[in-house]
């Protein structure tokens, strides 16, 4: 079977969860082979953990430049290890790094690239992606028809399933250009809070411009803590002040599909119904009874938040003791 | 310093956008085309530069005949030039070809910096701005929410996953901006009809030297295999608050056993 190359998301030694997820992925495909790139020694403190998500060969692409440059080491470890493999697919994930890599890579490669899939699949021996268009309007499954398919898959879409395997460890050579490449001065990582990360919770509770104010966000807050869910906010509420940028949910922010989506003092604009329409359970809370959000919710209360919200904490807690 | 801004008419958000169910590919005719809010912060991004440090603001866009809309819009910002990238053998292409036609329109200028938006609102592959780079030989910085020019050396602020980190790299360079970078201007009447005397030039696949053998949806090297649209979602119970709602929500929730 054709091996599918994984650019490995590591950060301090730690793999992030979206490799596990892509491995999964890329097991459906062929043989998952995963691309640490990195300074050297990465790979021999990487090498056990990658086995255990499943992949069965690790290529090491290591190199002192790997950690100051931005972007272009990645896009020369990964080609680097095309032309090892000769792969039925390459698979990164869809952040904002993945995604600048992929689309270097694709050239490189003169390659198609998919981007954003939610789903991979082998269909007659070929690759298949598929994607969620317009906030999940429409799901749209593409092929590519040049060069090794390349893919980026978002974070959380893909089940990690893994079946473990002792890897086989393959050095690769890598140069970095420096004058293609920007340089990283400082990293200034967010602070990981107790509360699940906004894409890959099961209940997310999301304040709007209703909340009023940054120090009135604690309702939602709570209400969140209560059900171990995560926080969101709407345009209207991070432009304000209230909340900050990263929990921005719509279509310029995180796409969530909780199980439970509650939204508290949100018009339901067609921008943030991009980001929650495709939530299991939609819950609304809105002053006013003619707020779009009303018409994709399962259960919508025409109140204020500011007693809908505290009570209905109240009432998870005393359920939960 | 001279910029070229990438700026790209889309289907506006605010309108009910379609896939055509021949094709699946995108229907412009069903919601009205506007341009891409993001690419007008780009616009804004290099309006700023370009007024603190002299040079000349250059549009490019590549898209049918009614693009220009876009083009005015932009020029009646500020900006002092046009390039439409126009021909209907371009029709259908996919990233990797917009960017190999938008390379060979920015190679026709002098340009220090390349600004684009971060990812597009109806494509949202976000790969235009380092394919450009690749192909360019430059380097990127993509996701940027401030932006600083001292000398050759540019200094940003880029917003990642995890984050941000503060990046710097020598110019010529690709730069793509997010939302938060500023709140672009809106054209005045002295814009608007300046704009109608700035030039507009017009290139198409044999100006910009590709094979036409590698353009339009014919040659794309991604294809669609088919598509589906999601049920609509329709509207569940609504009740009005008498003092219990927060209980009922409970209820209702209890009920599907989601808590
Ligand atoms: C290109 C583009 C991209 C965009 N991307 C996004 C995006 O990613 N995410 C996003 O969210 N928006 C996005 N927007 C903005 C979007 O159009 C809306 O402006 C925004 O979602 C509105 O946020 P809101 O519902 O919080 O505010 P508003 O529309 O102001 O609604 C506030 C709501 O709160 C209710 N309310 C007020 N007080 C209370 C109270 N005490 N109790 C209960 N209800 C109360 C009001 O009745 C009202 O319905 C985008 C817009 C554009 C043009
Ligand atoms: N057809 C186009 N014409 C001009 N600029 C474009 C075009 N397509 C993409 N871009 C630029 O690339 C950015 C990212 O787009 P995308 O890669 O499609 O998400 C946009 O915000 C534009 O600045």
């Amino acid at each position: 079977m054709a091996e599918v190359l994984v650019l490995v998301d590591h950060h301090d030694g730690v793999v992030r969860k979206v490799t596990a997820e892509l491995l999964t992925a890329a097991a459906r495909l062929g043989t998952p082979a995963a691309v640490v790139v990195g300074k050297p020694g990465t790979v021999e403190s990487l090498a056990a953990e990658l086995g255990a998500l499943g992949a069965a060969i690790v290529y090491a692409a290591e190199s002192d430049d790997a950690a100051g440059f931005l972007i272009t080491p990645q896009v020369a470890g990964l080609a680097a290890a095309a032309a090892a493999a000769t792969p039925a697919a390459i698979l990164v994930p869809a952040t904002v790094d993945g995604r600048e890599i992929s689309g270097r890579l694709a050239v490189r490669l003169n390659s198609g690239l998919l981007a954003d899939a939610v789903d991979v699949e082998s269909i007659d021996g070929e690759v298949v992606a598929t994607q969620s268009v317009f906030g999940g309007e429409y799901t749209v499954r593409y092929r590519v028809t040049t060069g090794v398919p390349i893919i980026s898959i978002r974070p959380n879409a893909v089940e990690a399933a893994p079946t473990a395997a002792s890897p086989q460890v393959v050095p690769v050579q890598i140069t970095i250009d420096p004058a293609i490449s920007a340089t990283v001065i400082a990293d200034h990582p967010e602070p990981i809070g107790d509360r699940p990360e906004l894409g890959a919770a099961s209940v997310v509770v999301s304040g709007g411009r209703g909340v009023g104010s940054a120090d009135n966000f604690h309702v939602v807050e709570e209400l969140a803590d209560s059900l171990g869910g995560a926080v969101g906010a709407s345009r209207a509420a991070v432009d304000s002040g209230y909340y900050p940028p990263q929990f921005q949910v719509g279509q310029t922010g995180t796409t969530v599909s909780p199980q439970v989506y509650i939204a508290l003092g949100i018009s339901g604009a067609i921008q943030h119904r991009a980001g929650m329409q495709t939530s299991k359970t939609i819950i609304a809370v809105n002053k006013d009874s003619e707020a779009p959000i009303f018409e994709i919710a399962d259960f919508g209360v025409v109140g204020d938040l500011f007693t809908v919200a505290p009570l209905l904490t109240g009432a998870v807690k005393a359920r939960k003791s | 310093m001279d910029i070229a801004v990438l700026i790209k008419q889309v289907p506006d958000t605010y309108s009910e956008r379609k896939l055509r169910e021949q094709d699946w590919t995108l229907d412009r005719d069903a919601a009205d085309a506007v341009l891409d809010e993001i690419d007008s912060r780009g616009v804004e991004t290099a309006l700023q530069l370009t007024e603190a440090k002299g040079g000349e603001v250059t549009v490019v866009t590549m898209g049918p005949d009614r693009a220009t809309e876009t083009l005015r819009k932009a020029l009646a910002m500020g900006a002092h030039k046009a390039v439409h990238v126009l021909d209907d053998g371009l029709a259908g292409s996919d990233a990797l070809q917009t960017s190999a036609a938008l390379a060979a329109a920015i190679r026709t200028l002098s340009v220090d910096l390349v600004i684009a938006g971060n990812e597009s609102t109806d494509g949202r592959t976000g790969s235009v701005p380092s394919m450009l780079a690749e192909r360019l030989g430059l380097p990127q910085v993509t996701s940027v929410r401030t932006l600083e020019i001292d000398g050759t050396t540019l200094r940003a602020e880029r917003v990642h996953d995890g984050g941000y980190s503060e990046v710097t790299a020598s110019l010529p360079a690709v730069v793509s901006v997010i939302e938060k970078i500023n709140e672009p201007r809106y054209p005045n009447f002295k814009g608007i009809m300046a704009a109608k005397k700035k030039p507009v030039s017009t290139l198409g696949i044999g100006d910009l030297g590709l094979d036409p053998s590698t353009t339009g949806l014919a040659n794309a090297a991604s294809q669609v295999l088919d598509g589906a649209a999601r049920p609509p979602r329709t509207a569940g119970e609504k009740v009005a608050d008498d003092g219990s709602g927060g209980t009922k929500v409970a209820e209702f929730l209890a009920a599907a056993r989601l808590i």
